[in-house]
């Protein structure tokens, strides 16, 4: 909203903050795989492009044209808010990234690791009410309050923000569906549950933006982004209930094997 | 033959409830993809919306692609378990159909003021075909669901 030289400058050196994690993340992966590929079976193929789909998904949203205009134009923001909280965590949770550190380790550090992540403190961060509440809660608190117009002023808000938002997003989407080993593990009605409470809330939140602009957009500016927020969201929305429905399906395939030989042998 | 008639009797309630919520999640796709994408007769939001229809429409939205998805691989599963029962399954569809035709077309358009079926036509023939189709396919389903309790 505000575009003086200075702030360029400012804005260029965020970008390039916030896109170094991602750009460790991907290299980090890859040498992982690399290492642990020579000690152990092959890793699957298809994670690794989906950890890298992914990476430059969230790459995406926070440097280059996508980023620059979101600052003036509430649709790319938009289009960036999707990327790096939903599409971008949602194939970097596919590519399993926990197992494969926890393979790449040696032995003795990956238990001392899984057993930090099973500790108390972190396993809050897979309780799927958490998760939510972070997740859409914060983007309610985001669009609703001077927290939005605030962002757009605020160098270190603006990227705490972003942070946020990314992370948010995969600890939500972990804590939904389970691809890597998952303590305190909730039950499938239960994530569906809160997961249908979530997206309700999403859905909810883009047509009240449709109506209600955040301060400082224009009505129709609002309108459009609300509507890509309410559709885009969906798109990547089903795509997280058909992995969570697709894995109660195989979890129940032990039983169902169980039964049918319960009925041959009656 | 007669195990599948067992298999089919052990989950008369899952086909049921799998054809209800495909039933729900198919109106709610027919409302969006044709009312609202194709004719464009519905509106994505209308002023006279109360806050009360928002949240109802929110919690429907979701609700009805999960139960889309939800009951397709419910669906997949009485297969796998040998005991899907289709006229069973279709009365559960043409229920949930119609429960939430009948809701949308009452508490929502009405109620709620989410929005109308068709604006700047007389609305009233449009509102009595939504809500008596809606009615017919209630009427059929529990029928349907009737004849195959056992």
């Amino acid at each position: 909203m505000h575009t003086h030289d200075h702030s360029n400058e400012i804005s260029d050196l965020v970008q390039i903050i916030l896109v170094t994690p991602f750009v460790l993340g991907l290299i980090g992966y890859l040498l992982s795989v690399s290492i642990s590929n020579k000690k152990k079976k092959q890793w699957p193929f298809y994670r690794v492009v989906l950890w890298i789909i992914g990476v430059v998904c969230a790459s995406l949203s926070v440097i280059g044209p996508i980023a620059d205009r979101s600052h003036e134009d509430f649709s790319a923001h938009m289009v960036g808010h999707l990327l790096l909280g939903m599409l971008a965590p949602l194939l970097m949770a596919l590519g399993a990234p926990m197992t494969l550190i926890l393979r790449t380790l040696p032995v003795h550090s990956a238990r001392r690791l899984s057993y930090i992540l099973r500790s108390g403190p972190i396993s809050i961060l897979h309780n799927p009410i958490f998760t939510s509440l972070i997740n859409v809660g914060a983007l309610w608190l985001l669009y609703t309050t001077e927290l939005f117009p605030m962002m757009h002023e605020n160098v270190l808000l603006y990227a705490f923000i972003h942070i946020h938002i990314f992370l948010a997003g995969y600890l939500f989407t972990i804590s939904i569906i389970y691809i890597d080993p998952t303590p305190q593990r909730k039950s499938f009605i239960y994530r569906s549950v809160v997961l249908l409470m979530a997206l309700a809330a999403h859905s909810i939140l883009s047509k009240y933006l449709y109506a209600h602009p955040p301060d400082g957009i224009s009505t129709a500016q609002a309108k459009l982004g609300g509507m890509i927020m309410y559709y885009g969201g969906d798109a990547i929305e089903v795509g997280l209930v058909c992995i969570l429905c697709y894995q109660w399906y195989r979890n129940t395939r032990s039983k169902v094997k169980a039964a049918n030989l319960q009925l041959q042998k009656n | 033959m007669t195990n599948k008639r067992n298999n089919q009797l052990m989950y008369a309630k899952r086909n049921m409830w799998t054809g209800i919520l495909f039933g729900f999640g198919l109106v709610a796709f027919i409302d969006e993809v044709v009312f609202h994408q194709l004719l464009h007769w519905h509106h994505f939001y209308d002023k006279s919306t109360k806050d009360i229809g928002l949240v109802s429409d929110g919690l429907f939205h979701a609700f009805s692609f999960f139960a889309t998805i939800g009951s397709s691989f419910l669906l997949a599963d009485l297969h796998r378990r040998h005991a899907f029962w289709l006229k069973r399954w279709i009365g559960g569809i043409l229920l949930g159909a119609g429960v939430f035709q009948l809701y949308d077309g009452i508490i929502q358009h009405k109620l709620m003021g989410l929005h109308q079926i068709r604006y700047n036509v007389n609305i009233v023939p449009y509102d009595l075909i939504w809500n008596i189709s809606a009615v017919i396919m209630i009427i059929i389903g529990l029928v349907l669901l009737n004849r195959t309790r056992r």
